[in-house]
């Protein structure tokens, strides 16, 4: 039996947390009054005065549109790719024993374990090497790859959670592999394969680092937002586009926190 | 389901996906190399060959009138690489890595004790959601508002102006190493960016090695005369250890190899990752790009050595 005066935290303890807290969030909501401000010359504070032009300024800017296009078209074939390799992955080291299993997690973790600066140039390199010439489709190569481990992990907690008897069952009961597969284990793992693909989508539509090095004269999203950041050139438009993307980036989020919340493994936990 | 009813071993399947799979029943084996191959063909070869590709580079060297890449087995550009202005580039890094990791530590000690003990329900929802969201929103969202709290005309320098307290911050900035013109072109500024953006990555290992440790462990070491500072040194802390480690993997790595906020928000003395940057690209020296990602690597698998042996790897 815990006394109640054990339970209670330490007045300190809260503070402390809340504060830790506070200093997560606060620089964030900052953003969203930045959005708002009429000054376009510096990051003065308080803002001088509060407006909404800008949203519409940002809104009939090309560039910011070509941006975001090219961001979301690159985020949905890589997660598409790295949903299929993820979930072979994820189906082989859970489903069977062999030798280098541990190998193999090790190899999927090893992209977004290393600093993105050495895939990146890895990559680079490889494609001057082999004379490929940068194009939409070496970022999506660099984004799939460091894509697949949260596809991966997403699906091999899932897959621990099958039991292999209704996959037996299935079979003893004439089902194919095939059927087996899709009704058996795709309604089990689809909720986790859903969430695997919102994080991979958040991930890809937010990575710079490789972008950078695999990215020819394309501007993606983030790559717009680096060079407005080394060099600012429209500050309140700048704004309005890191407030969406935000907003963007809290929706899969979230949503994949839904899908998974009932499992023992926390969706996204191994970023 | 009439199943019970046909004989114990049913007829071959009909139809090329019936037939295709009783033959992957039959050979599991060929099964698992169809599942694995397109996943191994992509990581091991695509990206393993340009890691080794890369790392082959570090030992070939540049000609320094052409400068072009000469393909001879070299160990002129890790010389190159152990000069006095390189080293000074990776300790600069190193040190900046290890005061980054042990702040993120300390920050995130509370935040994932209270959320490991005593939130709960609702409260605990909101921890873990307040952890994720800022770990998973932009990374270069969250430094673009650095950007506008460390500047001189920012939400700062009002604030201490306010409290009356610009005389503190001036003097901060008036220091040596760690001061600047402003916050935004300062080491300091460098360092809260840094903790800033990797701390969520301390907070999650910890507070799944804290949601280990009983409570009523606690209780007892308090039971027994232990005061609160001597049960956290005694019992808490070694509990944590291992989650303390498993996030400095993260923080470490990530600050070894990052170049982009000491870009934006820093001075102009480089780190790791901006050197790599810069040599690979303006100064097109591929090699001794290639050998300064050898750095980190060789750092990290030290690193992850020593925290294996000391059981991070369980509170991953």
């Amino acid at each position: 039996m815990r006394s109640d005066r054990l339970n209670r935290s330490p007045m300190g303890l809260k503070i402390a947390a809340a504060a830790g807290l506070a200093f997560l969030h606060l620089p964030i909501l900052l953003i969203f009054l930045y959005a708002f401000t009429t000054e376009e010359k510096s990051y003065q504070f308080p803002p001088p005065g509060l407006t909404a032009q800008w949203f519409a300024v940002a809104w009939n800017r090309p560039d910011v549109w070509a941006a975001l296009t090219l961001s979301v078209k690159v985020a949905a074939i890589a997660t598409s790719v790295a949903l299929v390799l993820g979930t072979l992955c994820a189906a082989a080291v859970s489903q069977t024993r062999f030798f280098g299993r541990e190998t193999i997690s090790l190899l999927v973790i090893l992209p977004i374990a290393l600093p993105g600066i050495i895939t990146g140039i890895a990559l680079r390199s490889a494609f001057s090497m082999a004379d490929i010439p940068f194009s939409f489709w070496t970022i999506v190569l660099g984004h799939a790859t460091f894509c697949i481990v949260v596809v991966y992990n997403n699906a091999v907690a899932r897959f621990r959670r099958i039991s292999g008897s209704l996959i037996e069952a299935s079979m003893d009961l004439g089902a194919d592999g095939f059927q087996t597969f899709r009704h058996i284990i795709l309604p089990n793992i689809g909720t986790a394969l859903l969430a695997g693909g919102m994080l991979a989508f958040a991930l890809s539509f937010d990575e710079v680092i490789v972008t950078t090095f695999t990215a020819g004269q394309q501007s993606t999203l983030p790559i717009w937002m680096l060079e407005e950041l080394i060099r600012p050139r429209q500050r309140p438009v700048t704004n309005v586009v890191a407030m969406v993307v935000v907003l963007v980036t809290f929706l899969p989020i979230l949503g994949a926190y839904y899908l998974t919340r009932d499992g023992d493994q926390i969706a996204g936990a191994g970023k | 389901m009439t199943a019970f009813a046909e004989p114990l071993v049913l007829p071959e399947r009909r139809g090329p996906a019936g037939r295709l799979s009783d033959f992957f029943w039959k050979h599991p084996h060929l099964l698992l190399t169809v599942m694995l191959a397109p996943p191994l063909l992509w990581l091991g070869v695509v990206y393993l060959g340009s890691l080794f590709a890369l790392l082959l580079q570090s030992f070939f060297s540049i000609d320094d009138f052409s400068g072009l890449i000469n393909y001879e087995f070299t160990l002129a550009t890790y010389r190159q690489l152990l000069s006095e202005t390189n080293l000074d580039i990776i300790l600069r890094t190193v040190t900046m890595a290890a005061t980054v990791t042990l702040a993120s530590a300390v920050i995130a000690f509370p935040i994932a004790y209270y959320a490991a003990r005593y939130a709960q329900g609702k409260w605990k929802v909101l921890f873990y959601l307040g952890v994720m969201l800022p770990l998973w929103s932009s990374y270069l969202v969250k430094i673009y508002a650095w950007k506008l709290i460390l500047a001189k005309e920012g939400i700062l320098t009002w604030i201490f102006e306010k409290l009356h307290l610009l005389w503190l911050l001036d003097g901060w900035l008036s220091l040596p190493v760690v001061g600047g013109n402003s916050l935004s072109v300062s080491y300091t500024g460098t360092f809260i960016v840094f903790v800033y953006v990797w701390l969520p990555f301390m907070i999650l290992p910890i507070q799944a090695a804290l949601e280990r440790v009983p409570g009523n462990l606690i209780e007892a070491s308090s039971d027994l005369g232990g005061t609160p500072a001597q049960t956290f040194r005694h019992v808490l802390f070694p509990l944590a250890l291992p989650g303390i480690v498993a996030g400095s993997i993260f923080t470490f790595s990530l600050t070894l190899g990052d170049y982009i906020i000491p870009q934006i928000v820093g001075s102009s003395r480089l780190f790791i990752g901006q050197a790599v940057y810069a040599q690979q690209g303006t100064a097109g020296n591929i090699p001794l790009a290639a050998a300064f990602t050898v750095v980190p690597i060789v750092i990290m698998g030290a690193y992850l050595f020593v925290a294996k042996r000391m059981g991070a790897f369980d509170a991953l």
